[in-house]
């Protein structure tokens, strides 16, 4: 199997602090796969990598083919890369159907002029858009919420509408930053059931950091578990199960003895107690 | 103990901040300069009126604020008291004033304004003051009491006479303009400096009439519009828009050259305001040079049409407008490349910087060779509608053999149909690609990019576009001047556009519109107050900061009552899913 993005011995300083330290990684094309790792683990400064949010200070990372780590954010979302954010990060007031239609930004080519004369071609084109637009919004289940202010929207909707602007700009690779935080069980479930509808039926490849570890375990084909910015373990959910060394860096020393599968399941439901 | 719930003490505490205000109104001036303004002539002056507004305000305030039971009798004692107590405090003002010469540090606390105070009664005739503002306290809760029904036509009947007044010199001088009966019924409806009595009557029936109606009927009217077949609202459409344009070119011929130039001059902001309402409104990028453009549109323009000693090329102004947008958008690119990884607060003092760089340096004596220096461009030709003479000889302009747009009142078509071309394209960006873009990298920068937006081209894009708005409102008022000196190209021009759109509306076209009318061209009419023009403006954007922070016209609720039109009939009903 080939794969669509591989980063190699990736280096990220803040100063005098490694938050990425030397991290070999691969996405196998159309695979589900996730990082994990305790808070601070660096998980999200290496996907701010990969979108180039922040610029590698060692390594390469690249997607089909092409070197991305010294593009700009924008020029690697042309290549196929498209992300959501922990923090919800919408246009707040912008309605749904704006959101979305910025996600398209790349995909529309009228120019200014082009726009101020209104020619047949840019009304055909932003008729299009529309269309677009609200195929999404229904695809992720927001019908008619579209000439809604996306901070009016309630949590649950907001972060699908997140995925959605994200999905407007047709990836090849979705980066998803925790999208089941806040999120009841229900929820959760159907969250699952979506990021497998969008590998299964749009063939997008999906890379996920998610904290909940009924979805990590459910769907992920493979998963990588940082600590400290170092990859402490790499492989299917089972082995990662049962991997003394991610015990350790979740639970401490102590808590290896004990059944991996019981130690996250109690794990999870400690966070989720918390945050609720 | 006074129990500090008590709705007396909030009266009182409401009366007292009323009688703050008209001390203050009082020792700036104002009520002396205002009191030589009628608001109903030889009943009662602009300086009685705000004060006897701001007592009566205060009673309507204290009224509603006050919880304690709303019954009619504590309603009234509030309102009362209130008012009351605004009166109390100017009244000890004026007993104060007479004991002690106030003169030494506040300069207008003069016997004349004490007089004022006091119908001429002296320190005597303060009680008056308490009676006046009890009475006002009294109508302030009365207002309150009434029902919303009544209310409301009722208020805005009281704004629209006292609009009236304000303008009722102009309305004079423009009926007494065409002569005949047009002048008889100016004289019988509009004193010297206010309205007749006569005429505040007619004027409150007919208004009060109107609005009752209205109020009822609005609705009813807008429903039969919308009932009418597609083919009937654009009749509709089009007669309004007839009827408009007719008003619009008969204007400037029956108000005569002073209206015109005040219209020129609010359009002119309007323009320069449409143009930060890209960069800062749209982008939110913002920028306190904005006046730059505007210098860089003028000066081309001088430069390249003047007959004066600095004119370069002597063209015809048509041919000059275009190259002068082009360099002021070159100006924009210039200003935009340094400053586009700079934001917020860093990005105001960059741009604030850039705009004083260009006035001090076309004032400069380093290159008064080129743009005069201090004595600025003189002789600018006008634009002619038709051809011009060759160029014979310098120092004298050329003869033009066709329409010249000589005066206010010609280059007020000009300044209106650039206006509106503008609106048009900023209307029409809005909407576009760029125009979301724009707003993306507002609301989020990051995200924008990470969306696939060039940050370096959206952000030149709007100051350059900006800036071509700024750069023809310049070259307008070159040839409504006839020179231009860098004096004129003060900070005060970037701050009053940046009020511009603020008051208006950020983001909101037909806002920024209503906030060039509001902020330019009612001072410009209102000449007693011009005077005190930064000392209202001051105080309008706080209580807009305070009350209405979105702007007179916001322009989320227009863009969103469009989209609800155009989407939803091709949308079930929305399903509610949290």
């Amino acid at each position: 199997m080939t794969s669509i993005l591989t980063a190699k011995k990736v280096i990220k300083r803040f100063g005098g602090l490694v938050a990425v330290n030397s991290v070999d990684f691969e996405i196998p094309e159309k695979s589900i796969v996730s990082i994990i790792g305790p808070n601070g683990a660096g998980k999200t400064t290496f996907f701010n990598c990969i979108t180039g949010f922040g610029k590698i200070d060692e390594g390469e990372i690249t997607f089909e083919g092409t070197q991305i780590h010294r593009l700009r954010p924008d020029q690697i979302t042309r290549l196929g890369i498209s992300r959501t954010y922990q923090n919800i990060r919408l246009f707040p007031d912008m309605s749904a159907l704006e959101n979305i239609l910025v996600g398209q930004h790349l995909f529309l080519h009228s120019s200014w002029i082009s726009a101020v004369l209104s020619t047949p071609k840019v009304r055909a084109e932003e008729k299009m858009a529309l269309n677009e637009a609200q195929r999404l919004l229904n695809f992720v289940d927001l019908k008619g919420k579209g000439d809604m202010l996306a901070r009016n929207l309630p949590y649950g909707a907001q972060r699908r509408l997140e995925i959605a602007r994200a999905l407007a700009t047709q990836p090849k690779l979705l980066l998803l930053d925790e999208p089941s935080a806040g999120m009841n069980p229900r929820e959760t479930e159907d969250l699952t059931a979506f990021i497998r509808k969008l590998r299964d039926e749009l063939g997008i490849s999906i890379l996920l950091i998610e904290h909940h570890m009924r979805v990590v375990m459910g769907i992920s084909e493979r998963i990588t578990v940082l600590d400290y910015g170092e990859k402490i373990a790499e492989g299917t959910p089972k082995e990662i199960q049962n991997n003394p060394r991610v015990i350790e860096a979740y639970l401490g020393r102590g808590a290896a003895t004990e059944g991996m599968a019981n130690a996250h399941e109690r794990f999870a439901d400690s966070k989720n107690s918390k945050s609720n | 103990m006074i129990n500090k719930n008590n709705f007396l003490w909030n009266a009182i505490k409401l009366g007292l901040l009323g009688g703050t205000i008209g001390i203050f109104f009082s020792l700036v001036g104002m009520i002396e300069v205002f009191s030589k303004r009628d608001v109903i002539e030889n009943v009662i002056t602009l300086g009685d009126f705000m004060l006897l507004a701001t007592a009566a305000i205060s009673g309507f305030i204290a009224t509603r604020s006050q919880t304690n039971s709303k019954t009619i009798t504590t309603n009234l004692v509030t309102g009362t008291l209130a008012g009351l107590t605004t009166g109390g405090l100017l009244a000890l003002f004026v007993w104060v004033g007479s004991q002690i010469n106030l003169r030494a540090v506040f300069l207008n606390a003069s016997p004349v304004l004490f007089d004022l105070l006091t119908y001429k009664k002296g320190a005597n005739g303060a009680w008056l003051l308490l009676e006046y503002g009890a009475l006002a306290g009294l109508i302030g809760s009365l207002l309150f009491g009434l029902p919303e029904k009544t209310r409301k036509p009722l208020t805005n009947t009281i704004l629209f006479l006292f609009g009236m007044a304000l303008f009722s010199g102009l309305f004079r001088v423009v009926m007494i303009n065409q002569e005949g009966g047009a002048a008889k019924l100016a004289k019988f409806l509009f004193g010297q400096t206010g309205l007749t009595l006569s005429g505040a009557f007619i004027f409150f029936i007919i208004v009060a009439a109107f609005t009752s109606l209205w109020s009822g009927q609005s609705k009813k009217i807008q429903g039969s519009y919308a009932r009418l077949p597609k083919k009937g609202q654009i009749t509709v459409r089009v007669i309004l828009i007839a009827v408009l344009a007719f008003i619009a070119i008969a204007l400037p011929q029956i108000s005569g050259p002073f209206i015109a130039q005040v219209i020129v001059v609010v359009c002119l902001y309007a323009m320069m305001g449409l143009g930060l309402n890209i960069t800062l409104g749209f982008a939110g990028l913002l920028d306190l040079g904005f006046v730059a453009f505007f210098a860089v549109g003028a000066y081309t323009v001088g430069l390249l049409t003047s007959y004066g000693p600095f004119g370069l090329e002597h063209i015809s102004f048509w041919a000059a407008v275009p190259i002068a947008v082009l360099a002021s958008m070159l100006f924009g690119a210039i200003l935009g490349l340094p400053v586009l990884g700079v934001r917020g607060d860093y990005l105001a003092i960059a741009t604030l910087g850039f705009g004083e760089i260009i006035r001090l340096l076309a004032g400069s004596d380093f290159l008064a060779k080129y743009f005069g220096g201090p004595q600025g461009i003189i002789g600018i030709q006008k634009p002619c509608l038709g051809t011009l003479e060759q160029f014979v000889k310098i120092d004298v302009p050329r003869v033009c053999d066709g329409l010249e747009f000589a005066g206010p009142k010609e280059i007020y078509y000009l300044a209106l149909a650039s206006a509106i071309l503008i609106a048009f394209i900023a209307w029409r960006l809005q909407s576009s690609r760029l125009g979301r873009a724009w707003m993306a990298i507002r609301e989020d920068e990051d995200v924008a990019e990470a969306l696939g937006i060039n940050l370096i081209q959206t952000k030149l894009l709007a100051y350059v576009l900006g800036a071509a708005f700024a750069g023809l409102g310049g070259a307008i008022f070159t040839v409504l001047v006839g020179s231009i000196f860098a004096s004129s190209m003060q900070l005060n021009v970037s701050i009053n556009v940046v009020a511009i759109i603020i008051v208006g509306g950020m983001g909101s076209i037909p806002g920024v519109i209503l906030g060039a009318i509001a902020l330019i061209g009612l001072p410009e009419l209102l000449r007693e107050v011009s005077e005190f023009r930064y000392l209202l403006y001051g105080i309008t954007l706080i209580i807009m900061m305070l009350a209405k922070p979105e702007g007179l016209w916001p322009s989320q609720t227009i863009l969103r009552e469009l989209k609800h039109n155009e989407i939803m009939p091709d949308t079930e009903s929305p399903n509610i899913k949290a």
